[in-house]
């Protein structure tokens, strides 16, 4: 396959999973601070969702103040936004467009018919209207990916879909996390009260987890469940260990199949067998936040090593 | 040649309406030509409401699947759909026979042309053609002269584009033989159509189209470099997503099995082409490419090409890799040269030519020249270099002003033009807003040689000129596509 065709695919998904992920996180937010204050205090969740997005230099660059109009602008429509959904659209749709042939038409017509609509949509919305953006967002990711697994050949046009799908979706985990950390801290646990059950749970939301939080651990919402529940319980398919299975395996399945592994499938297992023999008092007992601090950095180094082993 | 300016051009020879040949009522209003018995029932019979139902997901299934051009220009509007036309274009066998022996007879002759004119140079000797009507043309290219494509074939793919003007009457337009487009439209317009009116094939022998795929991929084998392996890797080669034909290449090379690369996937070491793969540099054997020869290279041609492969020429020139088309083709259907081809037509082949020549006067001779001066009104003047609509005047449709500018153009060199008759293109009925009426089409059948044997699609694209009495079309609204139909009963 053209190195240039693996990159087209691998940016493609990751783009398609940031735009998800943006419409989880403002929908999130949006349900925060719906919340009346005397429940949410001096609430920051649009400083939030501006972190977590990691587009916080951009945006301070144009707005003075994180608000749900700024922020939404930003993150949702904003052309100046390289990151904002419709940017992210864009450009997953002018990545797969220029490598066509790689996708099955299923898989394209996904996203094309996705681009079709996205030209006709008016940016000026109200709260509700863009409520049910964010939901059409969120299909737009299930159509792509269910019809990419649903129709395309097992071989490693899908293999870099599902690779650069698991990449972005890691990032995305950790840095909800890296932002959030404090919450998560055993200190937070002593404050109890409204605001931490509702700041607990919007992190669950932004990562879809709140149900399944209650089906995996049977109990109410404990900072340091949401932390194994993120990071180490691979039932979670957006937690850090469940996408590193994911891009370990697939990385094996290029290896295999191209006759060669290189640094990228030795930093991935490595990566995953730390995460494997780890449990979440380990991870407090070292640090939250140093403990994210090193998965983000290793995380960019496999980043690096994919790209220079097959994407250029 | 750009998809848009092919449009374009299709209107330029609507002459009067009134004068002519319909290719579903023939003799007049009153009659219908059996060809068209049946089409003729179904348009009678089928509700216009459903008609429209299926004009519009037809639509719809073009713009789903991304079947659009770039127009050039409009980076806000990007891309745009050429219009289809839900009435099918009808040609006999027998028809169809006449224009396969033609086109066959016409595209042997541009490759023997080719292969002469870069060669032995008989046609100059022999004074069938001017020698510096050759020299001084910017599409000789210097670097193939003494050389020989690969298995003597030149024009791989040739899109000829035929008018009609009466039951047996077929002239030749022009003969793409560069990068000829459209034929993704030939292939998807049928699908379209088998999709929305299942009914009329049931009841019609429709050849084929779907063998043209591979057709192609069997022409392009043929002709893989003598020392490549018997599995030949073949790509096609793309300017990138922003040409106007973008989508064509991305379905053929999809349709081929065969990688899309653009310039920078490719790069030569040692006079051989590899293209950089996810294991490494992979050997390319033929590049189907739809690049112009300009571009190609920039160590030979345009050395600001970003679009091409440094040292892709002297790869080709070591017999190291094929390119389809051939490099140099444009000297072939040059509009000057194709003056010309109804003589090489008969030096080449030693036959009469089947397919007709437009009437041309050459304005580098004084005679055509004073003649075309005195009927600027009534002529269509066009650029011998240029290609699709641009550069040309429309005499019967142009401004006096636009005349007079064209007046002196031609007098200050007249050597740069030749001028053609306004032909009476045939129609067919088509939807417009009023209903159904007649429309002017024009033909572009897709010509396929490999060091085999000739392959030509019975079928081709059939563009037509969807405004009455409108003779510039613009691209956006103005020319639209039919599925074309050899009937083999």
């Amino acid at each position: 396959m053209l190195s240039r065709t693996a990159d087209n695919l691998y940016w493609t998904a990751r783009y398609v999973e940031r735009a998800d992920f943006l419409a989880r996180v403002i929908d999130s937010a949006l349900r925060l601070s719906a919340l009346p204050a005397s429940w949410s205090g001096a609430s920051t969740e649009w400083e939030s969702a501006i972190a977590t997005s990691g587009a916080a230099p951009g945006f301070y660059a144009l707005y003075g103040d994180a608000n749900e109009q700024s922020v939404c602008d930003y993150l949702v429509f904003s052309p100046d936004n390289p990151s904002s959904i419709r940017s992210c659209i864009n450009m997953a749709r002018s990545n797969v467009r220029a490598v066509r042939t790689a996708l099955t038409s299923e898989t394209w017509e996904a996203l094309n018919a996705a681009w079709n609509e996205l030209n006709t949509v008016d940016p000026k919305m109200g709260a509700e209207e863009v409520s049910r953006f964010l939901e059409w967002v969120k299909g737009v990711s299930l159509m792509f990916d269910g019809s990419a697994r649903r129709t395309m050949l097992r071989n490693d046009a899908y293999w870099f879909l599902r690779l650069g799908g698991a990449m972005e979706r890691a990032d995305n985990t950790a840095r909800i996390l890296d932002v959030k950390y404090h919450l998560l801290l055993p200190a937070s646990e002593s404050v109890g009260g409204g605001l931490d059950y509702f700041q607990w749970t919007t992190i669950l939301r932004e990562v879809s987890a709140l149900t399944a939080y209650r089906w995996v651990y049977k109990e109410n919402v404990k900072p340091w469940l949401i932390a194994d529940l993120l990071i180490l319980n691979k039932q979670m398919p957006r937690s850090m260990a469940s996408c590193y299975d994911v891009v370990s395996r697939h990385l094996d399945y290029l290896g295999d199949l191209y006759g060669r592994r290189g640094p990228s499938q030795k930093l991935a297992r490595a990566a995953l067998a730390r995460m494997n023999g780890l449990r979440i008092d380990d991870v407090f007992q070292t640090g939250l936040h140093e403990f994210i601090g090193q998965y983000l950095a290793d995380h960019a180094k496999l980043g690096v090593a994919i790209t220079e082993q097959y994407l250029q | 040649m750009s998809t848009v300016s092919a449009v374009r051009k299709v209107c330029w020879t609507i002459g009067d309406a009134m004068n002519s040949f319909d290719e579903m009522h023939g003799q007049g209003p009153q009659s219908v030509r059996g060809l068209y018995d049946k089409v003729k029932s179904w348009l009678d019979q089928t509700p216009s409401e459903t008609m429209a139902a299926r004009r519009a997901q037809a639509e719809l299934f073009f713009r789903r699947i991304g079947i659009t051009f770039a127009v050039y220009g409009e980076a806000e509007a990007g891309e745009r759909l050429i219009p289809f036309d839900l009435i099918p274009r009808i040609i006999s066998r027998s028809e169809w026979n006449l224009l396969e022996r033609g086109l066959k007879q016409r595209v042997a002759t541009l490759n023997a042309f080719l292969s002469d004119i870069y060669g032995q140079q008989s046609c100059l000797k022999a004074g069938i053609v001017p020698a510096d009507l050759i020299y001084t043309n910017p599409q000789y290219r210097l670097e193939m002269v003494g050389r020989q494509a690969p298995h003597g074939v030149w024009v791989h793919i040739a899109g000829v584009d035929i008018v009609r003007t009466g039951e047996r009457d077929f002239y030749v337009l022009e003969d793409n033989a560069r990068t000829p487009s459209g034929v993704s439209y030939m292939l998807e317009n049928r699908e379209v159509m088998m999709r929305l009116a299942p009914e009329l094939f049931a009841n019609h022998h429709v050849a084929p189209v779907e063998t043209y795929t591979d057709a192609l991929l069997a022409t392009l084998r043929s002709v893989a470099p003598r020392g490549a392996e018997a599995d030949p890797t073949i790509v096609l080669l793309t300017p990138g997503r922003y040409n106007s034909a973008f989508y064509e290449h991305t379905f053929l090379a999809d349709k081929l099995g065969i990688e899309l690369v653009e310039g920078s996937d490719l790069f030569v070491r040692d006079d051989k082409v590899y293209m950089r793969t996810t294991v490494g540099p992979q050997r390319v054997d033929v590049i189907y490419r739809r690049l112009d020869d300009e571009f190609i290279d920039p160590l030979v041609f345009n050395p600001s090409s970003m679009l091409g492969v440094a040292g892709l020429m002297s790869a080709y020139l070591a017999g190291n890799v094929t390119l389809a088309n051939a490099v140099g083709t444009g000297i072939s259907d040059d509009k000057a040269v194709y003056s010309y081809m109804p003589d090489l037509v008969r030096f080449y082949t030693g036959d009469e030519p089947i397919l007709q020549n437009v009437p041309t006067w050459r304005c580098r001779e004084p005679e055509a020249l004073s003649y075309v001066l005195d009927h600027l009104d009534e002529l269509v003047v066009k650029e011998v270099g240029g290609s699709g609509g641009y550069g040309m005047l429309i005499g019967p449709t142009s401004s006096k002003d636009e005349i007079e500018m064209f007046r002196a153009k031609l007098r200050h060199a007249p050597d740069q033009f030749i001028a053609q008759p306004t032909l009476a293109l045939s129609t067919c009925p088509t939807f417009v807003d009023q209903g159904v009426a007649p429309r002017h089409v024009d033909l572009r059948p897709f010509v396929l040689t490999g060091s085999d044997e000739v392959r030509i699609t019975p079928g081709g694209l059939s563009r037509v000129a969807l405004r009455e009495g409108s003779l510039v079309v613009n691209s956006s609204q103005g020319g639209g596509t039919k599925d074309t139909w050899v009937l083999e009963a």
